[in-house]
């Protein structure tokens, strides 16, 4: 039973996972670029939305609806005037672009909220859980968690399959030449893949901050997750990084049952098996 | 467009390069790999800045404008390649054509209405379909903008010349529809067979125009290869 209740639990973080990792697959998969300062976005979001909490008087589920569309325009704002310029140059000054990004955002949240570590108040949400049987509890916040990761995939997919505004973010996507020759503004819409991606790592930012503590120098680490979680799934594809989240919380969860110190180390290790052994990915890519 | 001049680095790819197109018409672009008929038509699609000269549309400059607002103006080029997108099915290929909007008798019924054959396989994805197929919702990607002025890319390129021939014919029918159409093609018979005018394009310049019925066929192997008198004499010719 401790296996069954690790194996849901690994299964709801995962969802975490692939939440905050969908932003970095869609914009690597639409523009090719690799955004470094994918970990540190969500932690400004976390942030942001502390403030929100403390300033607005707002429970924390509401804050996100605050922090969300915020961070939507954020992206579209930060792609067309800071990522589509560094993209003209050339793809690697893209990499150093959102490297220099992720710097400046670890620094300025240290200079001026100091290195001190916060946590999101989530209140009676954080200890509320209900019994599966004697020995499996489930945290309702956790399972929120992984009903808005799976509503934002399945959302995205359809949004992408079935809107006319997807049809030309897939379009871009496979040939950006070839795009802009049947008229689709492909800075617009590179931007609006962008606001996309920033509104989903705002979300992931925001359930980070309710599962954890963060302070100004967490994105990197979380980055990492959210690489592992692409990987494993397949670059570019949803799906993927739906099964990638989840096998990377369960690998997690399985590894700390095993000894505390072993779980994110499990992970990693998961991580290089599927690298070595499948480096396209479980799913292949549907984007790219 | 007048005096366009374009480079790649220091490669001068087109030079003083004038033409103009009306409605209804179809002008042939000649010449051999490497003259410049590419970069011609993808200067005039706005894919390529010229470092000199203008491009315009019904005498307003649109040299600056981007690629997107151009077909928003009904300038739709038909690339080189056929460009296709490979994760957007057949039906999916020409509803994207339609992104500017531009009123006019062009949809997917249209397109469906001039190659039948595309009805019962707008599902696919266009990676299954044969060359010519692929060609064929190409062009009908590029109709759905409802193009004023259509520019076609070596429509000829690795297709058989049966599936060339017949794409070829369906072109009174777009003319009837007051396009006017701006070809560029290898296949010199098959350019002059249909086109009102005709421009051979050597090294970057025009070194003959004119009717196809006006231009004698020694003249047009000159003007080709710039071998013979007039004024591509003494040109090399790789």
């Amino acid at each position: 039973m401790v296996w069954v209740n690790a194996i849901v639990q690994g299964i709801l973080l995962g969802g975490l996972y692939a939440l905050f990792a969908c932003g970095l697959s869609l914009m690597f998969g639409v523009m090719r670029v690799v955004n470094l300062a994918h970990g540190d976005f969500a932690v400004l979001a976390a942030y942001l939305a502390l403030a929100v909490i403390t300033g607005l008087h707002v429970p924390v589920l509401w804050s996100a609806l605050v922090v969300a569309p915020l961070f939507g325009m954020v992206g579209y704002l930060v792609q067309r005037f800071i990522i589509q310029r560094s993209l003209d140059i050339s793809p690697l000054t893209t990499l150093l672009v959102t490297f220099g990004l992720s710097i400046v955002i670890q620094n300025a949240l240290l200079e001026g909220l100091s290195a001190n570590s916060q946590s999101l108040p989530s209140g009676s949400l954080a200890s509320a859980s209900f019994q599966v049987s004697s020995q499996l509890s489930i945290g309702y916040e956790s399972v929120i968690v992984f009903a808005v990761a799976v509503v934002v995939l399945v959302g995205l997919q359809v949004f992408l399959s079935r809107a006319r505004l997807g049809r030309q973010v897939r379009a871009a996507a496979d040939d950006q030449e070839a795009a802009s020759i049947v008229g689709v503004n492909v800075r617009h819409v590179y931007g609006v893949a962008a606001a996309i991606a920033f509104a989903t790592v705002a979300l992931a930012g925001v359930a980070f901050g309710m599962y954890s503590s963060f302070d100004p120098a967490a994105g990197p680490q979380r980055l990492i997750f959210a690489f592992e979680a692409v990987v494993i799934g397949g670059v570019g594809s949803l799906w993927g990084t739906l099964a990638g989240g989840i096998i990377l919380g369960v690998a997690q969860v399985l590894g700390s049952q095993v000894d505390a110190s072993f779980g994110v180390l499990a992970g990693h290790l998961v991580f290089l098996v599927v690298l070595a052994v499948r480096p396209s990915g479980l799913i292949a890519a549907r984007l790219s | 467009m007048a005096g366009l001049t374009v480079r790649y680095g220091l490669l001068e790819a087109l030079t003083n390069v004038s033409l103009t197109l009306a409605a209804g018409e179809t002008v042939a672009m000649i010449g051999a790999n490497g003259a410049g008929k590419s970069t011609l038509l993808r200067s005039i699609a706005g894919l390529h800045a010229p470092v000199a000269g203008t491009v315009r549309l019904d005498g307003l400059d649109i040299t600056g404008l981007p690629t997107h607002r151009r077909v928003a103006g009904g300038i739709v080029l038909v690339p080189e390649g056929r460009r296709l997108f490979p994760s957007l099915s057949l039906e999916e290929n020409l509803l994207i054509g339609a992104t500017p909007s531009r009123p006019g008798r062009w949809n997917v019924a249209g397109v469906f209405e001039l190659f039948p054959w595309m009805a019962e396989r707008r599902n696919r994805p266009v990676v299954y379909l044969s060359g010519g197929e692929q060609q064929a919702v190409a062009i009908g990607r590029a109709l759905m903008a409802n193009p004023r002025i259509l520019l076609v890319d070596e429509l000829s390129l690795g297709l058989a010349p049966a599936v060339v021939r017949r794409l070829y014919d369906m072109l009174p029918a777009l003319l009837a529809t007051g396009m006017g159409i701006l070809l560029v093609e290898q296949d010199v018979t098959q350019a002059l067979r249909v086109s009102d005018r005709a421009h051979c394009l050597l090294e970057g310049r025009i070194t003959l125009s004119g009717r196809p019925r006006d231009l004698a066929p020694a003249d047009v192997e000159a003007a080709y290869f710039g071998l013979a008198k007039g004024p591509a004499a003494g040109r090399g010719q790789g």
